[in-house]
């Protein structure tokens, strides 16, 4: 447990050496969801319709784009074999990465949606939703993109194939994360979503960890 | 202790080695000598159970490898920095330590700095030292995480007349102390004894 924290800590440290790499995804997400309004104009119905898919989709992308420096930095000046190595089981370490990775690049992006939520016209309710949504969904983005950061890791080119591999296997946080909100506005209630959401978190928190050790072993043979 | 027999590895279609065994008590070390691309670092990579072999097997206290044990045991320094380039070498150290599940306190850590020759320097980035300052920031491992087996593949990279003294020391002190190494080198080394093992 003691390394698990000491790898959060390492990567926060890191990131907070090099600000502008976890800045970007933030400000990616900022710009994105900010042109929508900007393009299609002044139309409440319609930007109330289209703000839990678009803020959705920008969360992806965001998500996406801090993923392939998840363990390539680490494989590139050989700590990841330190870890691979370690007496600690890689598992843990990686978990570590993960949780730092999502605190980095997932939780801005749920503290900043409330805010931008505002631009599309969504009332208090729908914003608390569309929050509580992130905050189960975020994590299991991260989750599943360790998995592919761990597959392409070394690959050339390997961060467009990790844009194919990743986002197919986001669509059902997409759907239900998307569907909560929009459930929420038409009065049906977004418990079942929200659930559905919380499940899926719990069985990627058991899997993913261990799914991309195994890649990563593979990875650094 | 470490008993290495019958090791195979390839390349694609290439055989590197065959049949490779040797084994080490306690206060001995193995010079592993090859010319370039026979094998050693795959060798190396082979017998600390980063990739698997083609045949043969690797004990470790009579266990086979790769086991806890065998990796609470073992220190791996290979061609590699294994450091973080923005942190400073005490953050460095600190943070592979508890990466290990090793606490490891300033002091202790700075010793272990002192000793290396970067006294003045444990609070620069590690980004602005030279080549051989990085690489003894790595060595400094050596002295803050308790191993018993060293294997380290073209260590004397890098280092220069003092250094390369000063590594021969602490793989003499440490084998002195009941403890084993694989080296891999193109040059002779300065420690005494040893067995060499030609790829």
């Amino acid at each position: 447990m003691s390394a698990f924290l000491a790898t959060v800590r390492r990567d926060l440290l890191l990131a907070l050496r090099r600000k502008s790499e976890v800045l970007t995804a933030v400000f990616f997400f900022v710009i994105v969801t900010s042109l929508f309004p900007l393009g299609i104009g002044p139309e409440p119905v319609l930007l109330k319709k289209i703000a839990p898919g678009i803020l959705w989709v920008a969360a992806l992308l965001a998500t996406l784009l801090g993923l392939p420096r998840l363990f390539a930095a680490d494989h590139g000046d050989g700590t990841l074999e330190q870890m691979a190595l370690s007496p600690s089981p890689l598992g843990m370490l990686v978990a570590g990465k993960i949780l730092a990775h999502w605190l980095l690049c997932g939780l801005p992006l749920v503290l900043l949606a409330p805010v931008l939520g505002l631009q599309f016209d969504l009332d208090p309710s729908a914003l608390g939703i569309l929050t509580l949504a992130l905050l189960l969904g975020t994590p299991l983005l991260s989750l599943i993109g360790a998995i592919g950061a761990a597959l392409t890791l070394g690959v050339r080119g390997g961060g467009v194939l990790l844009a194919l591999l990743v986002l197919p296997l986001y669509i059902p946080a997409l759907i239900f994360g998307a569907g909560a909100v929009e459930a929420h506005i038409a009065g049906l209630g977004a418990g079942g979503h929200l659930s559905l959401l919380a499940a899926m978190l719990a069985l990627a928190v058991f899997f993913a960890p261990w799914a991309t050790t195994a890649a990563l072993r593979i990875a650094l043979e | 202790m470490l008993n290495v027999s019958g090791l195979a590895c390839s390349r694609g279609e290439r055989r590197l080695f065959a049949d490779v065994g040797f084994s080490l008590d306690a206060g001995e070390w193995l010079h592993v000598q090859g010319e370039n691309g026979a094998g050693k670092t795959s060798l190396m990579r082979l017998l600390v159970g980063l990739s698997p072999a083609d045949a043969g097997e690797i004990r470790w206290r009579g266990e086979a490898t790769p086991c806890l044990e065998f990796r609470r045991d073992l220190i791996y320094l290979g061609h590699h920095a294994a450091v973080k380039e923005d942190l400073t070498p005490l953050e460095n150290l600190r943070l592979s330590a508890a990466l290990d599940g090793i606490g490891l306190d300033e002091r202790a850590a700075l010793a272990a700095l002192i000793r290396l020759g970067l006294r003045g320097r444990e609070d620069l980035p590690v980004r602005v030292l030279s080549a051989g300052q990085k690489r003894r920031v790595l060595l400094a491992r050596l002295l803050t995480r308790p191993a018993v087996l060293w294997v380290l593949d073209e260590a004397f990279n890098a280092l220069d007349v003092a250094a390369v003294k000063l590594l021969g020391e602490l793989i003499a002190e440490h084998l002195a102390k009941g403890g084993m190494a694989v080296l891999t080198s193109h040059q002779p080394l300065p420690v005494p004894g040893g067995r060499t093992l030609v790829l």
